[in-house]
């Protein structure tokens, strides 16, 4: 297959489809109506499902509803049609049926703005909706990366019949690059035991997103706790650079995903060659984060950086798994604003200075939060 | 010996097939057993069980998929006819529907119902409207009738602050998608005889591929409204056909294009 030069939006379509999705729902919001527009033309051609819902409430549930049927089933959103469509994901949580959401985050709070960002992390990997479940979250930094997981997020939403996120910001969703796109994956002709086809020679499917007793609801909640244990255990992914480097290993490591990752990579390759012992970890996993890789990097790192485009939401997670054995500072914008490369340059240049003064005594210190006026007053003042 | 006569025995009343043996969960005068004795009734007479799917709403009716010897699913409040239109888009062959009170239908799944309707979702919906949220305790619904009182309506429904009640055949039959939508009331044994009828038509009209149909079944609550189940049933006749008068209220005939 020759590589061919795609939208991020409209690649993570075409992949979902090459995966095999039989049914999409979705409702516009930038910056994903690409992703809708795509599926407009490519489902119908294929005989599949494609449908503009009232709302993001009808198309999570026509989700809900086609994935109840057996149907490889996905919906795309942005943000604030994230944020409707929580109580649909709950339900399919409960239901433990498969399906796969896009969020290609804006900027917020509120109606916020459509410039990209990275305002979801707590809301997707966190609290996805009420109650005790978490989803899958597969964070990709490149478009080609969006392909390959949005492949994965199919495959693992059936594996463990749970709700897959795929994470990304307006960057990659309207960004070209070049794609190898995977072949189409032949349709099932076969549904699973569990879907709803009609109880002809069986006895009824029944799919409940309840317990009315409270030692069943108890126990349904037990077995979704050991999934998420289990998805913990074997689909944590990350990828790092520069940090067991073989005669210089990392003594500072940078944690950034998706296009806040990218950005950082150009910063730590910076660092590098003014002779920082710089390297980067990419959290692939929001949703099961890889908290056991970063506390063993703990155990030997003078310091951490976290680069993310919101307030500093992975901030937390990073600190729970360094445990307070270095100190982990962090650098980040808001706002659909980008961190740039100096920004975080000069970040890693203050942690080096601080690092090893600070191990023994402020381990906590404040977050930088950049912003335009900030950065004017910085270059009033050089 | 004098040689004994077979008994002839001959079944003349029995569960519908589509009627699961459960236990009930309703409150005594309830008419939702009616309802969902008709409905079996409707898809044992079709031929249709093993491929029917049915939607149950977040109300009383919760527990339908007990009550029913068919495939189903609970949506969330209101959001019925969008996962049923999931279901539907990817099982054209099979028979959705979904089994919804008023409170579901009318108030929080309003807009849900008019797009399924809009769009000609070709599913059908059964609606039991007995004019207040049954399952938190008789609050007041959409249907509620002018002057009623409820438990958040204690001095009656006061149209000029709380609205007048929402008239969901009238509203829906406006709309080019809907192929038939008919109220009837389940308030004396030939009501109810035509209430089946009704609903056997809006299976048929999924069947035949014509597109939305739904039946609005009223229905008593004597548990919220406060009174005995006979009084209950007097009282739909005497007061709710009046707001809700029973009828056929969009029929499109077969091969009728919008």
């Amino acid at each position: 297959m020759a590589r061919q030069l795609m939208k991020g939006n409209e690649a993570i379509a075409e992949a979902a489809i090459r995966a095999g999705v039989e049914a999409y729902f979705g409702y516009p919001i930038t910056p994903q109506t690409e992703l809708l527009e795509y599926m407009s033309r490519r489902m119908p051609e294929l005989g599949r499902v494609f449908l503009q819902a009232e709302s993001e409430l009808a198309a999570i549930n026509m989700v809900y509803g086609a994935a109840c049927a057996g149907r490889r089933a996905m919906t795309s959103s942005s943000s604030p049609g994230i944020s409707l469509m929580q109580e649909g994901l709950s339900y399919i949580a409960a239901s433990e049926v498969p399906a796969v959401i896009v969020d290609v985050m804006r900027g917020g709070p509120g109606l916020g703005n459509i410039a990209p960002s990275q305002s979801d992390y707590l809301q997707m990997v966190k609290m996805a909706g009420h109650g005790d479940f978490k989803p899958i979250v597969l964070a990709p930094a490149t478009v080609p990366e969006a392909v390959q997981l949005t492949g994965l997020a199919f495959e693992l939403a059936e594996r463990y019949r749970t709700i897959v996120t795929v994470l990304l910001d307006g960057v990659l969703g309207q960004m070209m690059e070049p794609v190898e796109l995977p072949p189409m994956r032949p349709l099932p002709a076969e549904r699973p035991a569990w879907s709803l086809t009609g109880a002809g020679g069986r006895a009824k499917n029944v799919i409940l997103p309840f317990r009315m007793q409270p030692d069943d609801l108890e126990t349904l909640n037990v077995r979704l706790q050991r999934k998420i244990a289990d998805i913990a255990q074997h689909e944590t992914r990350y990828k790092e650079y520069l940090i067991d480097e073989a005669d210089e290993p990392a003594e500072l490591i940078v944690v950034a995903f998706g296009t806040a990752g990218r950005i950082a990579l150009s910063a730590v390759k910076e660092a590098r060659q003014k002779g920082i012992r710089v390297g980067l970890h990419r959290p692939i996993t929001l949703s099961p984060f890889p908290d056991k890789r970063l506390s063993r990097l703990a155990d030997e790192a003078r310091g951490f950086l976290v680069v993310e485009m919101n307030a500093g939401q992975m901030l937390e997670d990073v600190r729970l798994a360094v445990g307070g054995q270095a100190p982990v500072r962090f650098v980040g914008r808001m706002g659909g604003q980008l961190p740039m490369p100096e920004d975080i340059l000069q970040a890693i240049e203050k942690l080096d200075a601080e690092a090893g003064r600070l191990l023994d005594h402020k381990i906590e210190g404040p977050v930088t939060l950049l912003s335009t006026a900030r950065l004017q007053r910085r270059q009033t003042v050089n | 010996m004098i040689p004994v006569e077979p008994f002839a025995e001959q079944v003349v009343f029995q569960r519908p097939r589509a009627l699961s043996a459960a236990p009930t969960t309703y409150c005594p005068g309830c008419m939702h057993g009616v309802a969902h004795r008709l409905v079996a009734e409707a898809i044992d007479e079709l031929g249709i069980r093993e491929r029917t799917i049915l939607v149950a709403p977040v109300g009383c009716a919760v527990f339908a998929y007990n009550f029913f010897e068919v495939d189903g699913v609970v949506a969330p409040h209101g959001r019925a006819p969008a996962l049923a239109t999931g279901i539907k888009r990817v099982e054209p062959d099979k028979i959705v529907f979904t089994y919804q009170g008023d409170g579901d239908l009318a108030s929080i799944g309003m807009g849900e119902i008019v797009h399924a309707a809009a769009r000609g979702e070709n599913l059908t919906v059964i609606f039991v409207n007995n004019a207040v949220y049954g399952m938190t305790g008789g609050q007041m619904a959409p249907t509620t009738l002018p002057g009623m009182k409820t438990t958040s309506s204690p001095l009656g429904r006061d149209p000029r602050s709380m609205g007048r009640p929402l008239k969901m055949c009238e509203l829906l039959s406006q709309l080019d998608g809907a192929a038939y939508i008919a109220r009837r009331s389940l308030h004396s044994p030939a009501e109810i005889r035509k209430a089946k009828k009704a609903i056997v038509e809006a299976f048929k009209t999924q069947i035949a591929g014509r597109g939305f149909s739904m039946v609005e079944l009223l229905a008593s609550c004597p548990t919220n409204w406060d009174m005995k189940p006979v009084d209950a049933l007097k009282w739909i006749e005497t007061h709710m056909v009046q707001v809700y008068p029973p009828g056929d209220y969009k029929i499109k005939a077969e091969g009728q294009e919008d």
